[in-house]
């Protein structure tokens, strides 16, 4: 028995090594991230659900009450109202990052890639740069381009004699949350670009070479040959996208504080979140709808991430050069 | 080794809470969150204190604004925290006091300086027990800059109807912006627009209390008309107020590009810092009210921890700083923050002083928002922020915005279901 063992240890590459001395070589590479992520994830995960089943009483204690919490959120209007609202602005903003971050993201890679073009590195390094600003200074920089009061968005139209349509955009109901989205989009095109750009650089010359051998143009040949090739970099992108707008919070806050108005009209899963929890002004803090609301994001994000799973990566072709 | 050096780590970090418990039994230390005041407490007002006493040693130990609350709750659980605790005002000092962490402090003798209304911050909801000398207040008023006023060859309005006159000619004038205020960050709409003219039309105290007994609603016509007067602010305010941030209207009226600034006392020494050549007048009472009211907020308390083991040098210190002497020093070093006592004080700035005179002509309230009337969902002070911000925007019509105020507050406060 004891050399079979050791036998099978040694089949797996180590030589030499007793089983205990693989157990500890095994747990010295395992432990920290397991407890790291243990810490640092899965409990404040596990806790926040687990939070989200209390109700605090007016002596200060917490009494386990099932699901009642979430009936609350999603029934009396109280509650449901403001969710429903934040639920569909999240929509909104995951969309807009969809149908205008990564298209462009896609349109710079595929620049990029270009074997033509110059300063290649510096239009990279310039695209990607907002993406490692603090959110604090994004909001504040264009809090004050946009200002109507001394921003240079305002001369800039007028400059061109379209003076006109300049708005107060931060400021007014129907464009607040377009607004911070593309600024969201400005700040985090970088991260599609960089993706793309690098599953572009992995495919072989001599495909696109075999293309255009076969007659077809630099449009051709990467509608036909590349874009296949990337659609799954263009999933993850997506599912990227995905969890972090359900995930967002920090740009709204710098730049429309916790009541994300006005009237709410760019208040998100996140803001609500932080208001309920965290409280504001004279709203003390709520753990249990709190946790409640955190639940349900984490809930969306599953099932969103488990619909690109199981119906869209699977059906991805993944090809191996 | 691991072991021994977390033994280690946690015998230090046992010593040092030791030690500073140890320091709460020699001397008086003040838990506070007025970290930009550390200086002026240790260089004017303890030693103040020790010409009177010079037998108790008062030391003052702030903690950071956005941290005060968590880590004093943890110092009071634990035993650990200061003889004597700097108040926030209502709920958060009220939930201390109900847990026993801050003694009741009726029989103190200087509490006889100090209206109902300064006490009212730190008062139980049955008006019994009071549980923190009233410190400080913010006054609400406009601040308007002189030089422009005498370019337009306007006087400070005396009336609601002046004011709109007085609005009215600056906006022909062209030159200025004529009324600061923005409504992006909605806070600004509500506490400098809402609260600021509002006392004089639900009279003040008078209305405040009914509102809280449910013999008032929010749809009664002081509340509808106070928001009506607030919608006809738009036409005057700078060229997209509805981006506008706080620091944004600071910086307008601070440039001398705003003729009139929608103001909180606090303000004051921000303008100071930029030379503006500044006066102030008082929210203007409309057509047919015969006295005045002013928003005179109670913004800080100091009280004695129930558990403290110098109780009786700890309340010499807090009868001292309900003496006009405390009141004197403190209004002086912070001009904007004013000392709520009854006691005479002089102030060195005249626009500090002019705020603090109203006093002796109007009635002043605390928002109407901040007693009992905020602590359910939906929050009545976050309600006032959006209609407020959106009644100005021109989004929201004043009876809309006062039937959403009442009707979120129905939901959740009984003297409001009848």
């Amino acid at each position: 028995m004891e050399t079979a063992s050791q036998g099978r240890v040694q089949q797996h590459g180590i030589v030499g090594m007793s089983p205990g001395a693989y157990a500890r070589v095994l747990i010295f590479f395992l432990a920290p991230a397991v407890l790291v992520y243990t810490l640092f994830s899965v409990y404040p995960l596990l806790d926040t659900i687990i939070s989200s089943f209390y109700s605090k009483q007016n002596d200060g204690s917490y009494v386990y009450n099932g699901v009642a919490n979430f009936v609350t959120l999603l029934t009396d209007p109280t509650w449901s109202a403001p969710f429903w609202n934040a639920f569909i602005n999240n929509i909104k903003f995951f969309l807009i990052h969809m149908l205008v971050q990564n298209p462009i993201g896609l349109l710079l890679a595929a620049l990029l890639s270009l074997p033509v073009l110059r300063f290649r590195t510096a239009y990279r390094t310039l695209i990607f740069m907002p993406t490692m600003l603090s959110v604090v200074i994004i909001g504040f920089t264009w809090q004050l381009i946009l200002s109507p009061l001394w921003g240079i968005a305002k001369m800039f139209l007028q400059a061109f004699g379209l003076g006109f349509l300049f708005g107060p955009w931060l400021g007014e109901e129907s464009t607040a949350l377009i607004t911070i989205s593309l600024i969201s989009v400005w700040q985090f095109v970088g991260i599609p670009m960089i993706l793309i750009y690098t599953a572009l650089l992995a495919i072989p010359d001599e495909l696109i070479d075999a293309a255009t051998v076969d007659g077809l143009n630099q449009f051709q040949a990467f509608f036909h040959v590349k874009l296949p090739l990337i659609w799954p970099t263009i999933g993850l992108v997506s599912v990227l996208t995905f969890v972090n707008n359900f995930n967002a919070f920090d740009l709204i806050y710098a730049m429309k504080g916790a009541l994300a108005g006005p009237n709410f009209s760019a208040d998100i899963m996140g803001t609500l979140f932080y208001r309920v929890f965290f409280g504001n002004q004279l709203q003390l803090g709520d753990v249990s709808m709190g946790a409640t609301i955190a639940t349900m994001m984490f809930l969306i994000i599953l099932c969103g991430v488990m619909i690109y799973l199981f119906l869209i990566q699977r059906r991805l072709q993944r090809y191996a050069f | 080794m691991i072991k021994t050096t977390l033994k280690t780590l946690l015998l230090a970090a046992a010593a040092s809470v030791a030690m500073a418990g140890a320091a709460s039994a020699g001397k008086l230390t003040i838990e506070s969150w007025r970290n930009d005041d550390a200086a002026i407490w240790k260089d004017k007002i303890i030693p103040a204190f020790n010409k009177k006493y010079p037998d108790i040693q008062v030391e003052f130990t702030p903690t950071a604004p956005k941290e005060y609350n968590a880590a004093l709750n943890a110092r009071l659980e634990g035993g650990t925290a200061g003889d004597i605790i700097t108040c926030r005002p209502f709920d958060a000092s009220l939930e201390l006091f109900n847990k026993g962490h801050l003694a009741a402090l009726n029989d103190l003798p200087s509490m006889a300086n100090f209206s109902d209304v300064a006490k009212s911050a730190w008062t139980t909801d049955d008006g019994k027990s009071t549980f923190c000398v009233p410190m400080a207040s913010v006054i609400h008023g406009f601040i308007y800059n002189k030089d422009i006023f005498k370019e337009v060859g306007v006087e400070p309005p005396k009336t609601e109807e002046e004011f709109f006159a007085v609005l009215e000619k600056l906006k022909a004038n062209g030159n200025y912006t004529p009324l600061v205020l923005g409504t992006n960050d909605q806070w600004e709409a509500a506490t400098m627009g809402f609260q600021n003219i509002g006392p004089n039309y639900w009279k003040g105290e008078e209305g405040r209390k009914a509102l809280i007994d449910g013999s008032a609603k929010l749809t009664d016509k002081p509340y509808v008309d106070t928001l009506a007067s607030l919608a006809k602010w738009a036409p005057y305010l700078g060229d997209g107020y509805k981006a506008q941030t706080y620091p944004d209207s600071q910086n307008l009226f601070g440039l001398g590009k705003g003729a009139i600034y929608a103001a909180g006392s606090w303000d004051i020494s921000t303008f100071r810092g930029q030379n503006v050549n500044m006066g102030a007048f008082k929210a203007p009472p409309p057509a047919g009210a015969s006295d005045c009211y002013i928003s005179d907020h109670t913004d800080i308390g100091i009280g004695l921890n129930a558990k403290s083991g110098n109780a009786e040098e700890a309340k010499k210190f807090l009868d001292w700083v309900g003496s006009e002497e405390f009141a004197n020093i403190f209004a002086n070093a912070l001009p904007g923050f004013f000392p709520l006592s009854n006691a005479k004080v002089t102030l060195s700035d005249d626009v500090a002083q002019e705020f603090v005179n109203w006093r002796g002509t109007c009635k002043s309230t605390i928002r109407n928002s901040y007693q009992i009337l905020s602590r359910g969902t939906p929050n009545l002070e976050n309600e006032m922020w959006n209609v407020s911000a959106q009644v100005i925007n021109g989004a929201m019509t004043p009876d809309a915005a006062a039937a959403q105020l009442e009707d979120g507050l129905k939901k959740w406060y009984a003297p409001h279901q009848k």
